[in-house]
């Protein structure tokens, strides 16, 4: 499905118009913008400019009320977003009662998993080696970001939707998210990154998309 | 790259519900627990005379089983709502309808199943009369899988609610009671030697009925609920 970024012309994600209201008072938009196969794109900032929002909407979990939104140049529909997006959102998606191995390999089943990659190896590279059988409910915030970035590491979807990627992380987990996008991006993969400024962008090729909150 | 088939997802589904389970066991003996209770006070209220018993263990029966499957409806999906579970549902390349039946098929055999196998101990308990126990056990087998698909389509519509409780009894009852007067009437028509078969027929129709359209009303009320 991900091309090699030299035989794709066309941008792995790009939306015309996008706008969102809700109640009747415009959230976002309307937006124009493309993503290309290795490039970032930081959507910027601040608290209720409409960041999740956009990403939500991207995501498919909630509907423009305006605008278009392609991938690969093809119209999003939800099978297509459900195969080419990777998204990370607020909300774990861990069952506290199961292990952290046994979650991952829940969300992998769900999602399909890239060809040569394990779980277990996944867990290692985030930092969670030796919490394999930590029950969910025992990991703190940052270790289940971590476990979060694993399930992201080991899901075949070419285009990243990261809402609040450093949130709760340390120094060490920041580098790993950077480091993480770097290597996606590399193999031909995007990714839109919600922040509201204050971490280090990731060492990539990045565009910037900055929200302003409506009146 | 390739996304996971409809069998491996579901299969995953399944584990993880049958882990969630195991974990928590303690909860997941509440709902047979509770059909016990109706039945065992049931059969000392009528103070354990054969006669008024018999007359009445059918229906005690079908009430019990009804009632303890709409006791454990609301966590169908509030515990993967809440923790953004079902968001990944949404997300994940296999239909979210397919997802809601597994979800639902994993719920029917840790609530209902269970009870259906305790049936023939739980009817020589209420007197039922011997003949009467396969119409039951046939009558059950239709008709608590249709009861689980039912209460799928009301939690799902509750779910963006923080609590329901009430609303999702209201909501199902209208819902179960054509099941109840189907599933409990042919017990009773068989025990008044007529014939079950009809009934019996009406509740396997509804059954595919429902096998069809379930999942896909009630992941359209997912869908809706999490907007």
């Amino acid at each position: 499905m991900s091309l090699p970024p030299e035989s794709s012309q066309l941008p792995l994600l790009s939306a015309r118009g996008l706008a969102f209201t809700r109640n009747d008072e415009p959230v976002f938009g309307p937006l124009d913008f493309v993503v290309a196969a290795g490039e970032a794109l930081l959507v910027q900032g601040g608290n209720g400019a409409g960041k999740t929002t956009l990403l939500r909407v991207l995501a498919g979990l909630l509907r423009a009320d305006a605008g278009e939104v392609e991938i690969d140049g093809r119209k999003a529909r939800p099978d297509l977003r459900a195969r080419a997006i990777a998204y990370l959102g607020h909300l774990p998606a861990l069952k506290a009662d199961l292990g952290a191995l046994e979650n991952l390999e829940f969300l992998c089943g769900l999602h399909g998993r890239r060809a040569r990659q394990l779980p277990g190896d996944a867990m290692g590279m985030v930092g969670l080696s030796g919490h394999e059988d930590t029950l969910a409910r025992q990991l703190s915030a940052g270790q289940k970001k971590r476990l979060s970035l694993a399930r992201l590491w080991l899901s075949p979807a070419p285009l990243w939707l990261l809402d609040e990627p450093y949130a709760n992380l340390d120094l060490d987990g920041i580098n790993l998210v950077n480091r993480m996008i770097s290597a996606h991006l590399r193999e031909g993969g995007a990714a839109l990154v919600t922040t509201h400024g204050a971490y280090a962008a990731p060492p990539v090729q990045t565009r910037m998309l900055v929200l302003e909150r409506q009146v | 790259m390739s996304g996971p088939s409809l069998l491996q997802a579901g299969k995953a589904l399944m584990v993880r519900d049958l882990r969630l389970l195991w974990r928590r066991r303690g909860d997941a003996f509440q709902p047979a627990l509770f059909a016990l209770l109706v039945v065992v006070l049931f059969a000392l209220a009528l103070g354990g005379e054969p006669q008024a018993l018999a007359k009445v263990a059918s229906a005690v029966m079908w009430v019990a089983i009804l009632l303890a499957g709409l006791l454990s409806l609301d966590t169908l999906f509030r515990g993967d709502a809440e923790d953004g579970s079902l968001e990944q549902w949404i997300l994940a390349p296999v239909p979210l309808a397919w997802l809601v039946a597994v979800r639902v098929l994993g719920h029917w055999l840790t609530t209902a199943l269970p009870l259906i196998l305790a049936t023939p101990l739980l009817a020589e308990l209420l007197h039922l009369p011997h003949d009467q126990l396969p119409v039951l056990l046939a009558s059950l087998a239709l008709g608590t899988p249709l009861l689980s698909l039912l209460g799928a389509v009301v939690a799902a519509l509750t779910v963006g609610m923080r609590r329901s409780g009430i609303l999702v009894a209201l909501l199902a009852l209208p819902l179960y009671v054509p099941v109840l007067i189907f599933g409990a009437g042919s017990v009773a028509r068989s025990a008044e030697g007529l014939d079950a078969v009809g009934a019996l027929l009406y509740l396997g129709a509804g059954l595919v009925l429902t096998l069809v359209l379930a999942p896909l009303a009630a992941a359209a009320a997912i869908r809706i609920a999490l907007h």
